[in-house]
């Protein structure tokens, strides 16, 4: 009980101190500095206006409330950039990708316009809110976009480096932010276009996440080493599209055995790129997946949620051990 | 024309011309469906004086630079009638008439339903109904912001209205006061099943509007006198409420055996001899009109 009692539910609507990399909103501050540098830039959201209130008290006139109506917001998005604006659009994830993915594939994603869709509070991050609150299937849809970037930043750092990245990007791009994610970079890392950043080098398993994915790649491989002297290989698959195919394959052909770290569904993630890729190139190679189960979710303060599911650096680490001695 | 040549609002245009135009719209859509094997016909039809109005008429365009930036825009809601639009931006200059001879086929910038990334002059896609009012809205909105005043029109169908992202549209075009958005409801009565006053009633329109903060004009939408003074006369895009043109139309309008069946003739495909007739009628009036 007192194990349950310090997992509590935190505001997951304000930016205050919290003990995740996400306190500062770095997609705020990220956006009100590239709108600074760029006076196209336009800002909107469907009643999320906290999220952006930064860059609302500096440009006021460049942002757009669109109040309930996600599905509007993204359509409206698309007539501004149409107009040689760049939007970028903040929502809830559930009600982003999820809601408004016809509106994000018919007038944003097959007219390549240039809207950027922010989903704060993705995967559980809602958690004891139920679970129309969850968004643990917006990968998925998003991946099948044509032209849409999709990008899952691993921290606040990596947040800012790919929000700043995506000034220069003439494309649709859904960015999906982790609430949770522990911390992988003390700096913002330099992200080459659809490369993964490689955070270790090991020859003895792949381990890649996404998210706070990540952070929980990073630590299990730390764990991994200490504890069984087992190398990991691990990277960073901020791009989710493009993603590195010759990273992954290079890996997994060096190690043998892959696990995908994702606070996603088992379908259509991270977990599902991996398994196309390795077996398109003809590679037999061992996958696992650490992600949500293709099952109705439990619902519970979002910290419980993650050890229910083994979103642990011991999960991890579990899993990848058993995957080397397979 | 050279790339610089605008065409400004107000054009001369008799309420015969705009009724001629109307018909050559009909002809031409018949043909191009006759090639394609299979189209739109009557929904089509119930906006033929709506886009004449708007294209010899109403819209300040510049043909030669369909990008330029002070154009007046028009989204095509009801995406299924650019069969009719095609001709028109053929013979305005947006590309060659040879373009309409491609229609339909695999590779063509022209079909069913228009593409802004493959015809010169369509300022948005469409096809999924519902869409084209909130994008249309966002236009409008960034043509407040870079102080343009250039007017956005979206042509909706009534059924189009049954979807609910329409009025949230509506409501954010008030709530931002776009005088200079422009929705022309083609009120034809029919979605592609049926009456719409069956499928689910969006009456009374003009109330449904004006309860949402819009000036409200209706008008016949094949009468040509009243069609040009109600575009003549539409408020400055620089006021504070969006207009709502809704357009009383007769579904096949201009054929009298479709407009007697406007729903078999939703989407189809005439037959030689219904082919023939039809073009012998609108041609008929055409000649006597001359």
């Amino acid at each position: 009980m007192t194990e349950h009692a310090e997992k509590k539910m935190v505001d997951v609507f304000s930016d205050i101190e919290r003990e995740t990399a996400m306190t500062a909103n770095p997609a705020g501050y990220a956006v009100t500095e590239l709108g600074a540098a760029d006076e196209r830039i336009v800002t909107l959201a469907a009643d999320m206006s906290n999220t952006v209130a930064e860059f609302i008290a500096r440009f006021p006139e460049r942002y757009i409330e669109c109040g309930i109506a996600e599905t509007n917001s993204v359509s409206l998005a698309a007539g501004l950039a149409s107009a040689g604006l760049v939007p970028y659009v903040y929502s809830m994830s559930p009600f982003g990708m999820l809601k408004t993915c016809e509106q994000w594939r018919t007038d944003v994603d097959y007219n390549h316009l240039p809207v950027r869709l922010v989903g704060r509070l993705s995967g559980l991050a809602m958690g004891y809110f139920g679970t129309s609150h969850y968004a643990v299937e917006d990968i998925a849809i998003a991946r099948t976009m044509n032209n849409t970037v999709v990008l899952s930043p691993a921290d606040a750092a990596s947040c800012i480096s790919l929000m700043m990245s995506t000034a220069s990007l003439e494309v649709p791009v859904y960015i999906r932010i982790a609430e949770a994610a522990p911390k992988v970079y003390d700096e913002a890392p330099e992200y080459e276009y659809g490369r993964w950043p490689r955070l270790r080098s090991g020859s003895d398993v792949t381990l890649i996440g996404h998210g706070m994915g990540t952070g929980l790649a990073a630590a299990a491989a730390e764990l991994l080493y200490s504890r069984d002297s087992i190398e990991a290989d691990v990277f960073d698959a901020a791009y989710l599209r493009p993603y590195d195919e010759a990273a992954l394959l290079a890996s997994a052909e060096k190690t043998g055995r892959v696990l995908t770290i994702e606070e996603h569904s088992v379908v259509g993630g991270l977990g599902t790129i991996v398994a196309e890729a390795v077996a398109r190139a003809g590679l037999s190679v061992p996958l696992d997946q650490v992600a949500l189960p293709d099952k109705d979710l439990e619902v519970g303060v979002p910290a419980e949620l993650y050890e229910y599911y083994g979103l642990t650096p011991s999960n991890v680490a579990s899993k990848a051990r058993n995957l080397v001695r397979r | 024309m050279p790339a610089d040549t605008t065409l400004e609002r107000g054009r001369p245009l008799t309420g015969a011309e705009l009724l001629h135009r109307a018909d050559w719209i009909r002809l031409q859509t018949i043909d191009l469906i006759a090639q394609a094997g299979l189209g739109h016909y009557s929904s089509t039809f119930s906006a033929a004086e709506l886009v004449a109005t708007l294209y010899y008429r109403a819209l300040r365009l510049r043909p030669g630079e369909p990008n330029w930036p002070d154009r007046d825009r028009f989204l095509l809601g009801k995406g299924h009638v650019a069969t009719g639009l095609w001709p028109v931006l053929a013979d305005l200059g947006y590309y060659s008439r040879d373009w309409l001879k491609q229609f339909g086929k695999v590779g063509s910038p022209l079909n069913d339903h228009p593409n802004m990334k493959l015809a010169p002059g369509i300022d948005f896609s469409s096809g999924s109904l519902g869409h084209n009012l909130s994008v249309g809205a966002g236009m409008a909105i960034a043509g407040r912001l870079a102080g343009r005043d250039y007017r956005t029109f979206v042509l909706t169908g009534d059924g189009e209205l049954q979807e609910g992202q329409v009025w949230e549209a509506a409501m954010a075009a008030s709530h931002y006061k776009l005088g200079n958005l422009v929705a022309i409801v083609d009120a034809n009565g029919f979605s592609g099943a049926g009456p719409t006053s069956q499928a689910m009633n969006i009456e009374p329109l003009g109330k449904r509007f004006e309860a949402f903060g819009w000036t409200v004009r209706e008008i016949d939408g094949h009468d040509a006198p009243a069609l040009l003074k109600t575009f003549d006369e539409l408020p400055d895009p620089a006021s504070e409420e969006p207009v709502a043109l809704i357009a009383r139309t007769r579904k096949g309008h201009g054929v009298e055996f479709m407009e007697k069946q406007p729903q078999a003739w939703h989407l189809g495909l005439l037959n030689a001899e219904q082919y023939a007739d039809v073009v012998a009628e609108i041609s008929g009036r055409m000649e006597l009109a001359r």
